[in-house]
């Protein structure tokens, strides 16, 4: 039988500690007790000390605020589940908290339904906690998790995010029925999706209506894959390419040389800002390290602002544009002409990008 | 002093860091020190001067670099910074985005 984690709600405000404890005690099944917490320190000192498997965070709080509490928690405890309950009828705060990582956002619930419809939403979330156990699968092959979710006769949705690509696969009753990505659809997703070797994916409510146009058993489908990733490799090393068996490496920079405008380009790092691989320069040196430098800054001041993620940065100058994208572990740079405009070079990183991911 | 800040539940204070982002401008010398600004003054000194010191350093670094700009554009989830290069002098946009507008 799974652990039951606890749940713990965050807010300044006593009155609403103790209504929101007597009611997640009450309503919620699948927890082994809900405690609270009126600061953010004190909240943090309790995830250190006790199992806490859903977090409930107001916004508003004096000192440290909603969203450096969310931004901690999410960096510390990433199996924690985190819901915001605040009273900010405010879009930008719920894009922030969304930005941050938080799984739920609720205003304060003001009727009797609307509080029911929020405890029904916590015990679902602790609910699928109990069951499932842990989140975050490491070192698991996207094949891996179909077989896990196939023999647990699961129907549900696999939302798959690789880079900028995703994708979705249908599952009922332990079965691969549809899978669709970009405009792939049916088994032919089913073998795009599986030869990616990176990405997350998320459990969504199943679909028993959803039409079927995949018929093969999901040990037909892992079989066909592996061959089919078998002789892709086989080829490479026929054709003296080296294979590559940590995962994907971007594709050759070369290759940048049939998109229009593009003139330069370097992959590296993104910690230690070592250049990897790098095409249409002499000396990427002096591009790499402003680049490193200048992306290592924009994190940081990410996290201050409490903003999001750096999700690319474009540069214009005489000479040259430039477009710095993070990309997994990596952040790749390319330079494009100077008379491209900034939303063509936008939309030309985000074809090389996705080329890249799929 | 109003009226109005008699009465304690109209005038309570709350002493949260939560600000909103701000849309706006600001303009900082060579030195990194903010000469102007349209932005709210809800909105903390500090994370102005951090903007500033964040994209002059890029610019500088370029420069050092020998990498000429002049515009440098970052699109954070929910925030989009632009600033605009003027003889060692910076003019900045800040302007708040939602989660669909910042992502491809």
């Amino acid at each position: 039988m799974a652990l039951l984690t606890k749940i713990l709600i965050l807010d300044d405000d006593e009155e609403i500690l103790a209504l929101f404890q007597k009611l997640l005690s009450q309503h919620v099944t699948a927890s082994a007790g809900v405690l609270t917490a009126n600061s953010g320190q004190r909240a943090l000192g309790l995830l250190e000390s006790e199992q806490i498997g859903l977090m409930i965070v107001d916004l508003n709080l004096p000192r440290m605020d909603g969203l450096q509490v969310i931004s901690i928690v999410r960096r510390k405890y990433p199996q924690t589940r985190l819901v915001v309950l605040t009273s900010l009828h405010d879009e930008q705060f719920r894009a922030r908290a969304y930005a941050l990582g938080v799984d739920q956002y609720w205003l304060k619930p003001e009727t009797d339904m609307e509080t029911g419809m929020f405890l029904e939403s916590m015990e679902a979330l602790m609910r699928r906690e109990a069951q499932v156990g842990f989140r975050g699968v490491q070192n698991k092959s996207l094949g891996d998790i179909i077989q896990i979710e196939c023999l647990a006769q699961s129907t549900s949705v696999l939302k798959i995010t690789h880079g900028t690509t995703e994708a979705r696969l249908w599952l009922s009753r332990g079965e691969v029925v549809d899978a669709q990505t970009g405009e792939l659809k049916g088994e032919e997703a089913f073998q795009k999706i599986l030869s990616w070797t990176e990405g997350t994916f998320e459990s969504l409510p199943g679909d028993e209506s959803h039409t079927r146009t995949i018929f093969v058993s999901v040990q037909g489908l892992l079989l066909n894959s592996a061959q089919a990733f078998d002789e892709a490799i086989q080829e490479q090393v026929a054709s003296g390419a080296e294979a590559t068996p940590q995962g994907p490496r971007p594709p050759a920079l070369s290759g940048l040389s049939g998109y229009v405008g593009v003139e330069c380009a370097v992959v590296q790092d993104a910690s230690t800002g070592q250049s990897e691989d790098h095409w249409g320069i002499h000396d990427p040196k002096s591009i790499s390290d402003w680049a490193h430098q200048s992306m290592k800054d924009f994190r940081s001041l990410g996290e201050r602002l409490k903003v999001g993620e750096i999700r690319r940065v474009l540069c214009a100058g005489n000479e040259r544009k430039f477009a710095i994208s993070p990309v997994g572990t990596r952040d790749v740079c390319v330079g494009f002409q100077s008379r491209l405009g900034l939303t063509e070079v936008r939309d030309i990183l985000r074809t090389i990008l996705t080329q890249w991911a799929s | 002093m109003g009226l109005l800040s008699f009465i304690p539940f109209l005038n309570r204070k709350t002493d949260t860091d939560l600000f909103r982002l701000p849309s706006g401008s600001f303009t900082v010398d060579p030195n990194g020190v903010v000469v102007s600004s349209t932005l709210p003054q809800s909105f903390p000194q500090a994370h102005v001067r951090d903007i500033a010191r964040c994209v002059m350093s890029c610019f500088k670094r370029a420069q050092q670099n020998r990498i000429q700009i002049s515009e440098v554009h970052l699109h954070f989830s929910t925030l989009k910074i632009t600033a605009r290069e003027m003889k060692g002098s910076a003019m900045i946009f800040v302007t708040p985005t939602s989660l669909e507008e910042s992502s491809y």
